[in-house]
């Protein structure tokens, strides 16, 4: 007889065909098992092809632990009216023997019931015996039977809870099974192996869950851009010019594309020129002389830019300011070839 | 490296590059305290709207306008007012008064060879010619005989600091404010601009009718020069000037032109009055104002082709306010050794250039009457030529044209004036067959093999700290392997990299988060000193991996070597059974760490386990090993 505990217990039952009476509940299983771990269990029974299951809730009266005692032994009013002597007893005696508490409560139901009556301080009986109509009332209940009228009184004389009991209804559906079956999550050599794949039977798959993530390698989105732009030349026919040189000379960087030398760009705001190396000093000479040459007074159909130029300021080195400076070397070579033709 | 988006550096400055940058990414300021202000910029010309619409004789909309800029090559950059400008400069709130009026002002960008586009008065008459509502001018020298000119006599000391003066006048001239100011403005844009601060060409303006010719350029040392400079009461030596200027706000930043030499260039009249003090400072005596009828123009410079640019941009400018409109009085400048030149040289530069090499380049076909008209458009005088066989046109450039230089010049204003979106698009006429370079090509391959092997690729600059470059890496710098720039920005700029390694352990740093195992890798050049080239340095193309994780990944390199020695192996690239040779150096653990070589003994690279201390150094917690190499020696 297991102690009603405050939180809901799951009663699952025998047969799985026959439904619930208020008269016959019958005993959950032991060991008693939590709550949630019943409820998956009756989750999973729909996988073999149980109807899931209708939830029945019953509320009923139940009696208190007090009750309970004298549903079994009697109650106590029942108790004081025995315990006097037909002479009667003192209220002091009788307080003595039940304790107050308990002797007033059954005091008040004997005196209702017209069984005792008080006589100069004296309790005594009126009747010589009593027909113990409450622990007839707490049996019924105790059995499940309603009795609507008189259940204030006995929650009055807090002697009754209401006590709520869900009831989970199962019933067999049409694909119902006993022996439990495992579903494949993967097929795997040995199913191929053994054949077994013919009975193989899938669970379900969450779709809707992210795939296992991959380690990838990854490219530089700035170079695909510029794969993307050399694509776009070669495609036309152009050929990549070597520019795998950071370091330049102002000669080839400046003055052979005619950008004077008192010019804004050259300024060291804008330039990084070098420490070290500080000087270019092989220069071709013979292009150098004509290149101060149009500088200083033009030629080649140009007016020229009327300075001085200085061949230490061509000299200076500095990082690549644009890549212009490639194409004046590769122009220079070009002009060096003996036939100029397109490239094919 | 899972399914999270690539490494990148969207450090926590939120700075989008995905390159290695700094805690605290904003480009640092520069070290030393030079003016922010971009040379290069195009200058921008400020001008009334309303007295533009007037000068151009017509009222524009805003859009209107802005398409006739467009088509002749200018741009309308901002709209504003006097008071919005000012409130600007003062950092003013929107509500409180401000000085300044509410005349619009259109700020207009002007290329930076268009001197002449540098006040409303040339930029009005430009616009004017283009519409074709006007004419080109036609400058006239007054005639003048050669006795009665003014002169400016040279003296030879000026050769050691300033050695060249040119000179004009402008007669009956009336200056209401408005002019006078353009006029300010004007020297004041020409200095910024084609006199380099001052430094090349600087211009004095004075009332001539305060003066009394000959006018003499002299060098003198500042204990002999007195004066009262402009907008001051009392006389000043001009060593003491110099000192008084240092505090001027405007004038400081030209002190440095003449301050340390023994001789100040000094303009003196027949009076030993001083018309001014070059570059700096204009004498009182002279000043122009709204009453002033005549005036005298001086350049002092140490470029003479420039500084007769200028002078030419000025009377071509402020001439129209003359009593006989375009038309300038000459001066006679006589140098110390005799030889006299009249200046202004307003002369124009005559070009003869033929049909096809006007038309061909731009790819359009023009008949010469129409090349004329679109060159006459743009102020360039042209007309047919009467010599040769095929059509040819004469061009007469004027002097407010001095960016013209060669029949190029003169194609792209025919281009310009015909309009650039209507130039037909064509394909290129030869075939020719592209390529790439085989380095590239090669570094491509690798690249994506190292991708496929699944390391992430970076970017990362190519110009870092001294410190990054060595001490960081437990190097030392002997002094001939880095390239150092000479003029570095910040600390950040101070040497081209020699190496891949401090690159990628920073970019590592500000990564330091992502999940475990981070797998990164570049391919890239380094630069070293190098005398067997002409400029002296060599680029190398390096591929460099790093693997960081709670265990150093020392076998995983490995494993990426093996793979890259097994896909580059050809008939002359040999790599022995073994390829590991034990190493030494300090930026790696001992025992952990190897040299890579081909089978005849060459180096090609080299990797190991990081070193406790670079990793302290770069602020990595986890260990991590490194490898790079030379794919210059693989290809």
């Amino acid at each position: 007889w297991r102690r009603r505990s405050r939180r809901r217990t799951w009663r699952a039952r025998s047969s799985p065909t026959s439904t619930p009476t208020a008269r016959s509940p019958t005993r959950a299983p032991s060991p008693p098992i939590k709550r949630l771990r019943a409820f998956h269990i009756i989750e999973s029974t729909v996988r073999h092809g149980v109807v899931p299951p209708q939830d029945i809730t019953r509320e009923a009266w139940v009696l208190t632990d007090e009750a309970k005692g004298y549903a079994a032994g009697g109650s106590r009013e029942v108790h004081l009216v025995a315990a006097i002597p037909p002479e009667g007893a003192s209220r002091a005696a009788l307080k003595e023997e039940f304790g107050d508490v308990v002797f007033d409560i059954a005091r008040k139901a004997a005196a209702k019931n017209k069984w005792i009556r008080f006589e100069r301080g004296i309790v005594l009986r009126t009747v010589e015996d009593t027909t113990d109509e409450m622990q007839e009332l707490l049996k019924r209940v105790e059995n499940g039977e309603v009795v609507p009228d008189l259940i204030k009184e006995l929650k009055r004389r807090k002697l009754v809870t209401k006590e709520k009991v869900i009831w989970y209804s199962l019933k067999k559906g049409p694909e119902f099974v006993v022996k439990r079956k495992t579903l494949a999550t993967d097929v795997t050599r040995e199913h191929l192996k053994s054949g077994d794949w013919k009975d193989l039977e899938f669970k379900d798959y969450n779709y809707e869950a992210q795939g296992q993530p991959i380690a990838i390698g990854y490219s530089q989105p700035l170079l695909e851009v510029r794969e993307a732009i050399q694509n776009i030349f070669l495609e036309m026919g152009f050929s990549e010019m070597p520019t795998n040189m950071f370091v330049e000379s102002s000669f080839w960087n400046f003055d052979a594309l005619f950008q004077p030398q008192q010019h804004p760009a050259r300024d060291s705001h804008d330039t990084f020129f070098l420490k070290a190396p500080a000087t270019t000093t092989q220069l071709p000479d013979d292009y150098l002389e004509k290149v101060k040459q149009v500088h200083q007074s033009g030629g080649y159909g140009s007016k020229g830019y009327g300075y001085d130029w200085k061949r230490d300021e061509a000299e200076k080195n500095l990082l690549r300011t644009h890549t212009t400076a490639v194409s004046a070397r590769m122009l220079y070579k070009l002009a060096q070839e003996e036939h100029f033709a397109p490239n094919s | 490296c899972l399914s999270k988006p690539p490494l990148s550096a969207f450090t926590s400055s939120g700075s989008p590059a995905v390159l290695a940058r700094l805690p605290g990414s904003r480009v640092p300021p520069p070290a030393n305290n030079t003016a922010p202000q971009p040379p290069l910029a195009m200058p921008t010309v400020s001008v009334g709207r309303d007295r533009l619409f007037a000068a151009l004789g017509r009222v524009y909309t805003q859009d209107e306008f802005e398409a006739l800029c467009f088509d002749f090559g200018i741009e309308l950059d901002d709209v504003t007012t006097e008071k919005a400008i000012i409130r600007k400069e003062k950092h003013l709130e929107e509500d409180v008064e401000a000085d300044g009026d509410d005349e619009v002002i259109y700020k207009i960008e002007v290329a930076a060879n268009r001197y002449d586009l540098l006040c409303l008065e040339g930029l009005a008459r430009s616009l004017r010619i283009f519409t074709g509502s006007e004419a080109t001018p036609i400058f006239k020298i007054a005639s003048i005989p050669r006795g009665s000119m003014l002169q400016m006599h040279v003296r030879p000391q000026t050769s050691q600091i300033r050695p060249y003066v040119v000179c004009a006048v402008l007669r009956g001239v009336t200056f209401a404010e408005v002019r006078y100011n353009s006029f300010i403005d004007l020297q004041d844009k020409l200095h910024q601009n084609i006199c380099r601060k001052r430094t090349l060409v600087a211009i004095g303006t004075h009332d001539l009718d305060t003066l009394q010719g000959p006018f003499s350029y002299e060098a003198l040392p500042p204990q002999e020069i007195n004066f009262i400079p402009l907008k001051q009461e009392q006389t000043f030596r001009a060593d003491a000037l110099m000192d008084f200027y240092r505090s001027d706000m405007k004038l400081k930043k030209f002190l440095h032109i003449i301050e340390n030499s023994p001789v100040y260039p000094v303009i003196y009249d027949s009076n030993r009055t001083v018309l001014s003090l070059p570059p700096i400072i204009n004498g009182a005596h002279s000043a122009i104002t709204l009453k002033t009828r005549n005036v005298f123009i001086e350049c002092t410079a140490t470029d003479l082709t420039k500084a007769n640019i200028v002078l030419n941009t000025m009377v071509a400018m402020f001439s129209e306010y003359c009593e006989n409109k375009f038309e300038v009085e000459p001066v006679e400048v006589v140098s110390h050794d005799g030889s006299t030149a009249i200046y202004p040289d307003l002369s124009c530069y005559k070009m003869e250039v033929s049909l096809s090499d006007i038309v061909g380049p731009i790819g359009i076909s023009l008949d010469e009457t129409q090349v004329i008209s679109l060159l006459n458009k743009m102020q360039l005088q042209a007309d047919l030529c009467s010599s040769n066989r095929e059509p040819c046109i004469s061009v007469s450039v004027p002097p407010t044209r001095s960016d013209v230089l060669h029949a190029r010049d003169l194609a792209e204003d025919v281009a310009i004036a015909y309009g650039y979106n209507n130039v037909p698009k064509s394909k290129p006429k030869s075939m020719t067959i592209g390529g790439r370079q085989p380095l590239n090509r090669f570094s491509d391959k690798i690249r994506a093999e190292v991708a496929r092997a699944g390391y992430m690729e970076v970017l990362t600059f190519v110009l870092t700290s001294h410190e990054e470059n060595f001490d960081m890496l437990n190097r030392t710098d002997d002094g001939n392997k880095a390239v150092i720039i000479a003029n570095p920005r910040t600390s950040e700029f101070e040497v081209v990299r020699s190496s891949l390694m401090s690159c990628l352990l920073k970019t590592l740093k500000h990564n330091i988060d992502h999940p475990r195992p981070i797998k990164i890798f570049e391919v890239g050049d380094v630069v070293s000193l190098d005398t067997s080239r002409d400029v002296g340095a060599s680029n190398n193309r390096r591929l460099a991996a790093l693997y960081c994780n709670s265990n150093s990944g020392f076998e995983e390199i490995m494993g990426l070597v093996d793979r890259i020695v097994k896909i580059v192996r050809a008939p002359h690239i040999n790599f022995g059974q073994t390829y590991y040779v034990p190493s030494s150096e300090p930026e790696f653990f001992t025992k952990r760490q190897c040299k890579i070589v081909m089978s005849d003994g060459k180096q090609v690279g080299y990797l190991g386990i990081v070193h406790a201390e670079v990793l302290r150094k770069f602020g990595i917690p986890d260990p991590c090993t490194f490898v790079e190499i030379d794919i210059e020696a693989l290809l």
